[in-house]
């Protein structure tokens, strides 16, 4: 089977404009997440992370007016942007997905200075192949919180069979008031900024950002990572609870490693999903020992980002990539002693280390979990 | 070669104006006038679907579970089963449930069904699915999509059968095509006999 590569991205959030910018900031152990005042909220407010909108604004006017635009459409434009600055790709060639789960939800009934048909999926999409000109209609793909890394999945699965052979794969979702009422009204969000896999973890951060990648079959310079597995895996079990059993990521998992021809023993990291609710992180230790992956180093970004939703699983997707590139694991940040009853091997400080392959995992309302598995080619650039 | 022509379309459910169709044959005929949640609870009794968690779930979530439950009815399907669904409106008709309640009290119980692929984890439920899941958004049917990426599943083995289609819903306004996807039947899995089915909503 062909190598299908991760090439140029690019990361918009709290931490950065760039990929660069994101991985600075994680390095120097800085997060996103900032207290945010909101009425709504029982605490008078939350821990997100949240995009100053003037800043965007002010990076968006060298590529287009920023008023003509929604804040998600700028992060996402800029996001697409950097990575077609970097490649001479033939846009009546290129295929253009787009993940996100709520999109500009906030705009379905009050669509302030916007058509209000702006908050269909389907005008964000339009908008960004517009903007830039590609000839396909895009792909979109609205699968909870896997979206953005089983856009990724989509984008090798359909090079694979010849659909096309380079994929510019763009993720976005903003922290509306849409989505926040809702995990308030679940209990679920955290009083502090959220601790992935802690003890006194209480819940989650939401974050907003954008994403995009460059996934592709041909050899370009300087890109030498390849997914070599990747499977989705529904637990079947409650639509808004994780399984006890982490029966559907445990699952995922092994089918991901089938494909890669890897066992669980090859892998050197695991970027894990890890949004600080009780029930999740719990059930992902379960899939982790079921999984035999219990030495691996493991991290979550969420105390970096919160949960960006459709964006998270390309973000951290992007996250992996350059760990195995720059040879460096990231702590995982907020960590406050291990509070899953399995063992697992969290990354607490930065460290160099010679790393070959990754996996990302990721689970979502509605059942779904997918894992991913990254691999360096050993003769490739670095 | 055709590789295209090993899959079938071994079943079709089709849903709209109160009525259900199964390989183009009218099982259920209901007044067109009826409002969308007595549809939904008629159909539910006719065709005797026995699963009292139908009636705690949003409309979309309704819609598949009926569909998908008449489609599987005596077919062969494994948990590897995939399902790849689209739509136009994502989860809209109960988003604006939602969006309403933010004037006063949100619900959880809402506020869990605003998302599209809320339907695919019910129907994983119901058939016990621990299959490859997608929710693809397109602004209008759009088959060659649902073929293309059902025949990656299948090609790879990512997935023994497929259950694809589209699940709209926009102002009670109900538009359901499921299709079970295998290796039995006569009619070959092809962008025409899918846009066919699709098509056909009255005799």
């Amino acid at each position: 089977m062909m190598d299908i590569l991760l090439q140029e991205d690019s990361i918009i959030s709290p931490l950065g404009f760039s990929t660069s910018e994101n991985i600075k900031a994680i390095k120097a152990g800085n997060s996103g997440l900032q207290f945010h005042e909101n009425s709504r909220i029982q605490n008078g407010g939350c821990y997100a992370g949240i995009l100053d909108a003037s800043l965007l604004a002010d990076k968006f006017s060298d590529i287009g007016d920023a008023k003509k635009f929604t804040k998600l459409e700028q992060m996402m434009l800029l996001a697409t942007q950097s990575v077609l600055n970097s490649n001479q790709l033939n846009l009546s060639e290129t295929a253009l997905i787009i993940s996100s789960t709520k999109g500009n939800i906030d705009l379905l009934d009050n669509s302030q200075n916007f058509s209000k048909n702006r908050a269909s999926l389907n005008y964000l999409a339009r908008v960004i192949q517009e903007f830039f000109g590609f000839k396909h209609k895009p792909i979109i793909v609205s699968n909870a919180c896997i979206s953005g890394g089983l856009a990724v999945a989509i984008a090798k699965r359909f090079i694979q069979v010849g659909k096309f052979n380079d994929a510019i794969v763009v993720a976005g979702d903003l922290v509306s008031d849409f989505v926040t009422s809702g995990f308030q009204s679940f209990q679920s969000l955290s009083a502090t900024p959220c601790k992935p896999f802690s003890k006194n973890r209480d819940g989650i951060s939401l974050g907003e950002a954008a994403a995009a990648i460059l996934v592709s079959n041909k050899e370009r310079k300087g890109n030498n990572i390849s997914l070599v597995g990747d499977a989705t895996s529904n637990d079947a079990n409650h639509i808004s609870g994780p399984s006890r059993t982490g029966e559907g990521l445990y699952k995922s998992i092994q089918r991901a490693l089938q494909e890669s021809k890897l066992s669980a023993s090859e892998i050197d990291y695991l970027c894990a999903h890890g949004t600080a609710t009780i029930f999740n992180d719990e059930m992902e230790a379960v899939a982790f020992n079921r999984a035999e992956l219990v030495h691996v180093p493991i991290n979550s970004f969420k105390g970096f980002y919160g949960h960006t939703l459709g964006a998270s699983a390309l973000i951290e997707n992007i996250l992996t990539k350059h760990s195995l590139l720059n040879n460096e694991l990231y702590p995982s940040l907020n960590f406050e002693g291990l509070g899953v009853s399995k063992p697992i091997n969290i990354i607490q400080k930065f460290e160099k280390k010679e790393l070959k392959t990754a996996l990302k995992t990721a689970s979502g309302f509605g059942g779904c979990n997918l894992a991913m598995i990254l691999k360096k080619s050993f003769n490739g650039y670095s | 070669m055709d590789i295209a022509r090993k899959h079938f379309i071994t079943n079709s459910i089709r849903i709209k104006n109160g009525k259900i169709f199964l390989n183009k044959e009218t099982i259920l005929s209901l007044d067109p006038k009826i409002d969308f949640s007595q549809f939904l609870k008629d159909a539910y009794k006719q065709l005797a679907l026995k699963y009292p968690k139908y009636h705690k779930m949003d409309s979309l979530c309704k819609l598949g579970v009926l569909g998908s439950t008449i489609l599987l009815r005596d077919q062969d399907f494994t948990e590897n089963t995939a399902l790849v669904f689209s739509n136009a409106s994502s989860s809209h008709d109960i988003d604006i449930k939602h969006k309403q309640s933010m004037e006063s009290i949100v619900s959880p119980a809402v506020f869990v069904y605003t998302l599209p692929n809320i339907v695919l984890g019910e129907i994983s439920i119901k058939h016990k699915l621990q299959s490859e899941n997608v929710f693809f958004i397109e602004d209008q049917f759009n088959a060659d999509l649902l073929v293309d990426y059902s025949e990656t599943l299948l090609k790879s083995g990512k997935a023994s059968s497929v259950v694809c289609g589209w699940i709209e819903l926009k102002n009670d306004q109900y538009d359901v095509l499921l299709c079970l996807v295998s290796n039995n039947g006569e009619i070959p899995f092809t962008r025409e006999k899918l846009e066919e089915l699709y098509r056909f909503d009255n005799e």
